[in-house]
Parts: structure tokens; C-alpha cells; sequence
């Protein structure tokens, strides 16, 4: 089975801060790391290898550094990587994103089966998942929380909702992406960071994959970031601090003044 | 301080740190609690390859030495040296097999040892025979093509939980000592079995049992080493072995320290962090210092075993005598630094001062070591005399 796993190497969000005078992302001394949904997604095709054979293939598209994440990848068990990097790429949205890595996938002989996570914590769309999948012409279902079986080229897959899940059957090929409760992605071995470490890591231009650069990186890309900011802190809030049956009766007596009343409350 | 580790060094320090992070240090509380042996902590560790990092690479492992085992210890025992010693002892266990196992007995038991697929356990301490390691009385008769063991070793650390024991028992007890032999038992050997696990003070986490040997006959094949030659075997392995405990205790210690620097940095009294007060940062200089001091004299004892340094028992004695005194004093003032919290359990040195107190007894007590160390020193400058 070939195996392919999109990722994206993003900042470390936990603490990443916005320049407010340019509106972008402070980058520098953020550490960058493989998107977190992601390495629920190389797990995932780690364990449909082991189960089923095959190889797992990791791509990402970035600059030259995003291939510190593809290693990475190597270290939690993927066989090998490509880095989709070419300064034709540069500025793309998702439309343009999804097409570079659906020509990138094509050119590598395609695949069975695409993970990716559910969203990248920076972008937050959500939409490259689909798009690779509409470049490819295949299906894809979203939000897998669990891939039930795979039998003679058919998948059955646990997609959660907000309540409940529900269960869908698809032809393969076929892209998923995955939610946190697929599984639980294991410790970097030892050898798999020895490997990583040796592992030629190919980078594939725009020229090597037969992307027309018409749709690619800015050219290919309809949507225009106009402004990123922080959204302002939601202000006026009070605190009552003191004993409880005081603060409850503070709140409450403030609470009717400004015209809420509460159920039971006497 | 730079101790000049190689990038692949750094890395398995790492990778341990990593699991102890994220693995060890939100179970420890529990485990110490109950008791339950850390299979899922032991499972994680052989899928990350850690159990390789001191088996030779024709054997699966990743040929690294006793500094590579010390820097993993020490990591995983700075979140837990209780789950931690499920690694160390398997690592005591296996010590023996690759000094003098034969090809046959390593190709048998270091591949899956490497791949953390089963545990080893060492077994040499008995009821009457501690400190005086050489009073022991299991017996391994030798009969036909096999031994017949009986006899009970006491206090042993992996016991019902690993897959393999070496085991020093006398096969010509008329010779004493010199009639001791180190003989590999495997669990489900019959007339092999196991006591009650242990309630101790510390290091709750780890299996402490008696290996009960009632006409247990095991093929010679299983001999390690030399009929007569059992009790080398053990000194030797335990020559190579006392960094290991150095390091799980110098784990305990650094973990304590960083625990009591961050509470005198959050902790006001007077209007201030506690971490403004002379009285403190002394205490925590000194912590600090021995600490590192503990650590450059374990990486020196380890680092010359790898080097294979003829004589190592002094200065690993000596590793394991100051790594272990310095864990039992720096829990302690970690406990004081961190006052009455630091006396609840809800905070997590109080379990490293119980856990600090073992390094300082098992594996030869620090009387004995300091023994060691006095009757090396003596020997040396008697050899220079002449």
C-alpha cells in the first residue's frame, strides 16, 4: 500500500506572537515544529504499514527548513520524504498549496491512501485536504477518528461530529484527515532518528513536478491575507472577590440591577 | 557544564528526557502509590530503542556502553527513579551476558533484551548474605547435563517481572565461594517461583521479590562464564553496574533541585519569592554543586569502563559513594526548601527523599564501598612500594 502523509511545518503556537506594526507572525526565535494534527496522521500511516505492508511517503511544501520537520517524520517511522520547494511556490494559499502537493503526489507515482491533519494550527482552514483531493480527482472524508478496515480497495472510516460519528465507506485512493482521537503517536525511536539523520531528503522543484506556474505560489492564489492582528481581549469583566455568601449576593443584586434575573435565585 | 557528548549521546539523552516528561513524571505519583510495575513506561522505552543503547551491535543494540545506560537512567529518574530502575535492573541483568555470555547464550537472550521485549533481573543477594556477598547458600547441583537449584534469593529488584535471571548459586559448596557459578534461569524454568513483592519505603514502582528455587534443573548450557568462576562474574558486573546506580541517584537529586528552585522562585513569604533570601540561596547553591560534582565523577566512572580501564572498582565505588550521599542530602533539603509542602505528597520531593534513601544501600552498601575504595588505595600504594 502506498502510503502518503501531507504536513506542514508551522510555529510553535504556544507561543508565537504577532509584530503589531507589519501584522505578521513574529518568527524569529519561535521554535518550529511538525503540525500537532499532523503527527497524528504519520502515526496513523506508520500503523496502516505495519498492518497492511507498504511504504509511508511524507511531502511537505516550505522552504528549505521545513525539511527539519520532514527528518522528523523519518524519526517517527515514515520510509522516506520529498521537500516540495521551489520560490514558485511562494505566497500560496491553499488552492495554490493543494495543487503544488497534488502535482507532487502525482509526479511520485501516487498513492493509496493520503493522511494529513484535520488543520494546520497557523492557517486553521482546514481546506488543503479537500484540495488535493478535487486536484486528484479522488474522494476524501475529513475528521477521521478511526479507519475501521481496508478490504479489497475499499475503506471504512469512523468520521467524528459534533455529536456522535458517523461511518463512511470509500473507494480507494483516498484522502483522510485526521482528528486527535485517531490514536496515540509514539516516541521517536532511536533508530528512527539515526535514519533520519542519514536520510537524503529529495527536494522537488516546480519544474520537476509539471506544475503549471500559473497556479501556483501568489499567481495561483485568490485569497490575500489583508491583516492578521490579535483579536482585542473581551474587557469589562469583574471580579467579587471576598466570602461567598457575600460575592453570590453582590452578584446577584448586580446582576437584577442590570435587568437579568435568574431562575431560583431568591 | 559541557561534558562533550557526541550527537548521537545527546540524542538518547534527549529521547529519554522526552519520555520522562511525558511518560514517567504524570504516572509517578500513582505508581508510587500502588505499586504497579511500568510495563506501558517499559514498552515505550523498547519502542524508542532505548534498551539497545548498551548491547553491542551484533546483538541488535546500538553499541554503545555503560555511559549511554547512565545517561538514560539519569534522565528517566529524574521524573521517576522507581520506573526508571525497571530499565536499570534489566540493564544489571543484562551486564553479565554480554561480559561472559558465549555466543551461543548472547545470541539467545541480548537481541530480545536490546529490543526491550523481555527484562533481566540479577540475583545475588540472600537473607544471610548481604554486605558479606560471599555467605551465600543457594546451591546449583550438578547433575548430568544439568544444575538443580535451590535455595531463595532475597530483595530482588525485576523479580516476577523479567524474563531472564542470572543467578550466582554454589555448584561445589565445599569450595565456598570458589565453588560459586553464575547459572541464566529463565522464568518458566520449573521449580522456579517467586515471593510476595516487597512493600518498601521508595522506589515503590519497581518489583523487589524473592526467587524461590525448589529443585530447579536447568541445562548446564546455561552456565555463565566458569563453573567456580561466579562470584567474578558478579563483582565484575557490579564494577560495571555502580555508575548505573550513581546515576539513577544523581536523576533523584537533579530532580529535586529543579523542583526546589522552582518553588523558591513561586513560593512568597515577607513579601517576596523565597528565592530572595540568602538563607535559600545557599541551600540551593549547594545543592547545585554537588550535584554537578556527582555528575562529573559518575560520566569519569562510566566513561572509563567504555574506555576499558583494567581496574574500575575504586572509582565506580566512588561514583556511586558520592552520587548516593549527595541524592540522600540534596532530597532532604529539597523537602526543607519546599517546607510543609514539601513534607505532603501533593508535591513530589518528599517521594524523591524516600526514593534517595535506596541508592545509598543497594548495590553494595556505601560501607562496602567505601571499602572498596580504601582497600584499592591500600593495595595500589603497597603494588608502588615494591
Amino acid at each position: 500500500m502506498k502510503i502518503f502523509v501531507c504536513i506542514k511545518q508551522v510555529p510553535d503556537t504556544t507561543n508565537v506572537r504577532i509584530n503589531p506594526e507589519t501584522n505578521t507572525l513574529v518568527r524569529e526565535g519561535v521554535q518550529s515544529i511538525i503540525n500537532p494534527f499532523d503527527v497524528y496522521a504519520i502515526e496513523e500511516g506508520v500503523r496502516l504499514k505495519e498492518k497492511h505492508g507498504g511504504t509511508v511517503t511524507v511531502i511537505t511544501m516550505g522552504p528549505p527548513q521545513a525539511a527539519e520537520a520532514l527528518r522528523e517524520a523519518i524519526g517517527l517511522g515514515a520510509d522516506n520524504a520529498y521537500l516540495v520547494s521551489d520560490r514558485a511556490f511562494a505566497g500560496a494559499d491553499t488552492l495554490a498549496t493543494a495543487f503544488a502537493l497534488a502535482c507532487a503526489i502525482r509526479h511520485l507515482g501516487g498513492a493509496d491512501i493520503i493522511l494529513m491533519g484535520r488543520q494546520a494550527i497557523d492557517g486553521d482552514t482546514g481546506q488543503v485536504g479537500p484540495g488535493v483531493a478535487e486536484n486528484l480527482d479522488i474522494s476524501h472524508v475529513t475528521d477521521i477518528r478511526k479507519i475501521e478496515e481496508i478490504v479489497d480497495g475499499r475503506i471504512v472510516v469512523e468520521r467524528l461530529l459534533e455529536e456522535g460519528y458517523a461511518r463512511i465507506a470509500a473507494r480507494l485512493p483516498v484522502v483522510l484527515t485526521v482528528v486527535k482521537e485517531i490514536n496515540t503517536p509514539r516516541m521517536p525511536s532511536l533508530k528512527g532518528k539515526l535514519a533520519a539523520k542519514k536520510a537524503e531528503i529529495p527536494v522537488l522543484k516546480a519544474s520537476d513536478i509539471g506544475a503549471d506556474v500559473e497556479r501556483l505560489g501568489l499567481n495561483g492564489s485568490p485569497t490575500q491575507v489583508m491583516k492578521i492582528f490579535t483579536p482585542p481581549k473581551p474587557g469589562g469583566g469583574r471580579k467579587f472577590t471576598g466570602e461567598p455568601a457575600d460575592t453570590v449576593s453582590a452578584l446577584l443584586s448586580e446582576l437584577t440591577a442590570a435587568g437579568i434575573t435568574i431562575k431560583g435565585a431568591h | 557544564m559541557n561534558y562533550f557528548l557526541t550527537d548521537d549521546q545527546k540524542m538518547i539523552k534527549d529521547l529519554a528526557a522526552q519520555i520522562a516528561r511525558e511518560k514517567i513524571a504524570p504516572i509517578a505519583a500513582e505508581l508510587d502509590e500502588s505499586g504497579e510495575f511500568p510495563w506501558d513506561v517499559v514498552k515505550t522505552l523498547a519502542q524508542s530503542d532505548l534498551f539497545r543503547v548498551f548491547v553491542p551491535s551484533e546483538y541488535g543494540g546500538l553499541g554503545g556502553g555503560m555511559f549511554e545506560m547512565c545517561l538514560v537512567v539519569e534522565e528517566l529518574s529524574r521524573a521517576c527513579s522507581g520506573i526508571a530502575l525497571a530499565y536499570a535492573a534489566s540493564g544489571l541483568g543484562t551486564i553479565p551476558i554480554i561480559l561472559f555470555g558465549n555466543e551461543e547464550q548472547k545470541k539467545k537472550y541480548l537481541p530480545r533484551l536490546a529490543a526491550g521485549e523481555i527484562l533481566a533481573a540479577f540475583g545475588l543477594t540472600e537473607s544471610g548474605a548481604g554486605s558479606d556477598a560471599a555467605a551465600i547458600k543457594t546451591t546449583a547441583k550438578p547433575d548430568g547435563d544439568s544444575y538443580v537449584i535451590n535455595g531463595t534469593k532475597q530483595w530482588i529488584t525485576n523479580g516476577g517481572e523479567a524474563s531472564i535471571y542470572t543467578v550466582v548459586a554454589l555448584t561445589d559448596p565445599v569450595r565456598g565461594v570458589r565453588g560459586s557459578s553464575t547459572i541464566l534461569v529463565d522464568k518458566d524454568h520449573p521449580g522456579f517461583t517467586f515471593g510476595k513483592k516487597e512493600n518498601k519505603m521508595g522506589i515503590r514502582a519497581s518489583a523487589t521479590r524473592e526467587l524461590v528455587f525448589q529443585d530447579c534443573r536447568v541445562p548446564k548450557t546455561n552456565l555463565l562464564a566458569k563453573e567456580g568462576m561466579g562470584f567474578l562474574v558478579a563483582m565484575k558486573t557490579l564494577d560495571q553496574s555502580r555508575p548505573g546506580v550513581a546515576s539513577q541517584a544523581l536523576g533523584i537529586a537533579q530532580g529535586a533541585l529543579d523542583q526546589a528552585i522552582r518553588y523558591s522562585r513561586e513560593r512568597h513569604q515577607f513579601g517576596k519569592p523565597i528565592s530572595a533570601f540568602q538563607g535559600i540561596q545557599f541551600m540551593l547553591a549547594d545543592m547545585a554543586t554537588q550535584v554537578e560534582a556527582a555528575r562529573a565523577l559518575t560520566y569519569a566512572a562510566a566513561r572509563s569502563i567504555d574506555a576499558g580501564e583494567k581496574d574500575v572498582s575504586r572509582l565506580s565505588a566512588m561514583a556511586k559513594v558520592f552520587a548516593s550521599d549527595t541524592a540522600m542530602r540534596v532530597t532532604t533539603d529539597a523537602v526543607q526548601v519546599l517546607g510543609g509542602y514539601g513534607y505532603m505528597k501533593e508535591y513530589p520531593v518528599e517521594k524523591m527523599m524516600r526514593d534517595a534513601k535506596i541508592t545509598q544501600i543497594y548495590e553494595g552498601t556505601n560501607q562496602i564501598q567505601r571499602e572498596v575504595i580504601a582497600l584499592g588505595l591500600i593495595k595500589e600504594s603497597v603494588r608502588n612500594q615494591k
